[in-house]
């Protein structure tokens, strides 16, 4: 067993592009759920718009007699946000006047229907179908500052530079969730959380409130999704990437750290990322070193023995601390009542 | 603070020559109601001719139960739409008017089933009850200093009010911890943030000890003073006789009966609709009459009110 190989994968990733975007997409669902209660089962919809919508401009590309060459960053940025924020409003119209549960099923449907759209093969031109888009980070990393010429704690070069800005933008999230949380906005917000109609009852148009927030927290997921495929290098329409699982993921890091907590979706995140690098390190070392016979587990199986190892963790915790790490156990007792 | 001003309390006196039947002329009406009905398949639940109900007195709302008296509040503040009807307030017609601006017109509702926001504080749920908090709009939320100030207005209104209201010593607990009286009273006190011109509290007592009802019971005159208009139901006859200036009677959707409290007791409408119609005369062989009333007072109306309530849930 090699210990100081375990701790610092453990640690790179920890800190590493995936806790990193994770962070950013699950300040969104936390505003989506924590703080406003809306069930919504297809944010990986949401980290699609922002990752195609800042792919295509990009890469450049040519479609049904359209061509355009690689475009400025600030262009692919905006319009991911927008195609968010589009999709936030087709998905709030219909649902948010309904009780929560239909918000639920429209959004996991949604999202799959998008993510299955991008990769039809008449879009090839625009998506790259099922091949995805590559190639379009050049831009990205010419604008990289010399000082991180040579990498950076161990990252590489490429890496430290997603890093650096994706950390800072989750210091600006949680800044920016601050704000609006301890505005009345963020106590309009919270009300509609606990009882529409006494919101309603008292002046509050819950409906607009719900769609303000479904919209914000897609906005996050968007751009998580750009820090994403911007770290990956290529948008890939595969489920891992932008469907159900992924979605589910950001869950887990949200209810890990604890739900309408300000800084529960990073350090959900962050564990989320070096748990399952921990796992999955430190079984394959085992496996290694003999101490698990292979009878029992292989180095192949180890990547899913991960998921299973973190799914015991979710389990022991929901047991003994539901509220996750930064909740307060006093309002979990009143839902109880 | 404009709104607060314009009020000012009303002699119950003035109803004395008011005629004592069922959607009589009110001589300054707040809300004025004509025709509304609601029906759930089959069930007639609301079918309300006409009422007016009188500026800045204590208007109680009686009736057996599935009587139709919560639908009717449902119906008047939006929660719910009528099938046909219309109805103004202050003189400005309100059908299809969504419930938070009902709100905003100075037409405040409480819930039978209280609703108090549990897992927020109560100086925060009280600092929601406030209109036009500029802080509330999503732009300007972001900008501390914009809200600053009228935030500050507000905190010390809701701290006179849960002064008041004797909740001031519960202030920083989530209001899930409070007890049902507690959380009645916090409604009330929260329904007030808005300043309303008419508060609609629908069974203000029920569930509640007898000695925090008379605390709830000077509070509710307390509003009158104020110039405040009451509209509530309740199922005590006792606390209807000590706060009520007006009684309106509803039975099987429609309003059976109106006058004051000392009147109310006499009617025969009224006697009928609450015990039955064949207590002390000759029995009439009236098939659907019978079958109604005794609908009225047995299980299965009740079983209507809860598909009521269900209903309402999601409104639209």
């Amino acid at each position: 067993m090699d210990w100081g190989q375990i701790f610092t994968f453990t640690a790179e990733s920890a800190f590493g592009t995936q806790a990193m975007y994770f962070a950013i997409a699950a300040i969104g669902l936390n505003i989506h759920f924590g703080y406003t209660g809306l069930l919504n089962f297809g944010h990986a919809g949401f980290m699609t718009c922002g990752a195609y919508g800042l792919a295509i401009p990009l890469a450049g590309g040519e479609i049904w007699g359209f061509e355009w060459g690689q475009q400025a960053m600030w262009k692919g940025v905006l319009i991911g946000l927008i195609a968010a924020g589009i999709f936030g409003l087709l998905l709030g119209i219909p649902t948010l006047r309904l009780r929560a549960d239909y918000l639920a099923i429209v959004t996991i449907a949604s999202a799959e229907i998008l993510r299955i759209v991008v990769r039809a093969t008449s879009l090839r031109g625009l998506t790259g179908g099922s091949n995805g888009i590559n190639g379009f980070t050049t831009s990205f990393q010419n604008a990289r500052p010399s000082f991180l010429d040579d990498g950076f704690l161990g990252y590489s070069s490429r890496q430290s530079w997603v890093l650096m800005l994706g950390w800072i933008f989750v210091l600006f999230a949680v800044g920016f969730t601050y704000l609006l949380i301890h505005s009345p906005w963020g106590r309009v917000v919270k009300a509609v959380r606990e009882d529409e109609d006494a919101a309603r009852a008292l002046g509050k148009n819950a409906y607009s409130v719900k769609m303000q927030s479904l919209v914000l927290g897609g906005l996050f997921g968007a751009i998580g999704g750009m820090f994403f495929v911007l770290a990956q290098g290529s948008v890939q329409p595969t489920p891992q990437d932008f469907g159900t699982p992924k979605t589910f993921f950001i869950w887990v890091a949200v209810i890990l750290g604890g739900t309408a907590r300000l800084w529960g979706p990073v350090i959900g995140s962050i564990m989320f990322s070096g748990l399952l690098a921990f796992t999955d390190t430190s079984l394959r070392e085992a496996v290694r070193a003999d101490y698990i016979p292979d009878s029992i587990l292989d180095g192949v199986q180890v990547g899913q023995m991960r998921f299973i190892l973190l799914g015991l963790g979710l389990m022991l915790l929901m047991v003994f601390r539901p509220q996750g790490i930064f909740g307060d156990k006093r309002e979990l007792a009143l839902d109880a009542r | 603070m404009s709104r607060f001003t314009e009020l000012k309390a009303v002699d119950p006196a003035i109803l004395d020559n008011v005629p004592q039947e069922a959607g009589s002329a009110k001589p300054d009406a707040i809300l004025t109601a004509t025709g509304i009905t609601r029906r759930f398949g089959g069930l007639v639940a609301v079918d309300v001719n006409h009422l007016e109900v009188q500026r800045g007195l204590i208007t109680a709302l009686i009736g057996p139960n599935g009587a139709g008296k919560t639908t009717f509040f449902n119906l008047i503040t939006g929660f719910d739409a009528p099938d046909e009807g219309s109805w103004t307030f202050e003189g400005k017609p309100m059908g299809a008017l969504a419930p938070h601006k009902v709100a905003r017109q100075g037409m405040v509702r409480t819930f039978q089933l209280t609703k108090a926001l549990s897992k927020i504080t109560v100086i925060e749920n009280m600092k929601l009850g406030a209109p036009s908090q500029s802080g509330e709009n999503f732009f300007k939320a972001l900008l501390h200093p914009l809200w600053r100030d009228q935030e500050k207005d507000i905190e010390e209104k809701a701290d006179a009010l849960l002064e008041r209201f004797k909740l001031n010593h519960m202030r920083e607990e989530f209001a899930g911890t409070l007890s049902g009286g507690q959380r009645k009273l916090l409604e009330m006190a929260r329904a007030l943030m808005t300043d309303p011109k008419l508060i609609m509290l629908d069974e203000p007592m029920a569930g509640v000890n007898p000695a925090l009802t008379q605390s709830l019971l000077e509070h509710v005159k307390s509003l009158r003073d104020e110039g405040r208009t009451v509209i509530f139901v309740e199922h005590d006859m006792d606390v209807v006789r000590d706060v009520s200036d007006w009684v309106v009677v509803m039975a099987e959707g429609g309003i059976i009966a109106e006058g004051p409290h000392s009147a109310i007791g006499e009617n025969k409408a009224v006697v009928d609709a609450y015990l039955g119609t064949t207590h002390d005369t000759a029995l009439v062989f009236n098939e659907e009459t019978t079958a109604k009333i005794d609908s009225a007072k047995i299980d299965s109306a009740k079983i209507a009110d809860t598909a009521v309530t269900t209903e309402i849930e999601d409104p639209q």
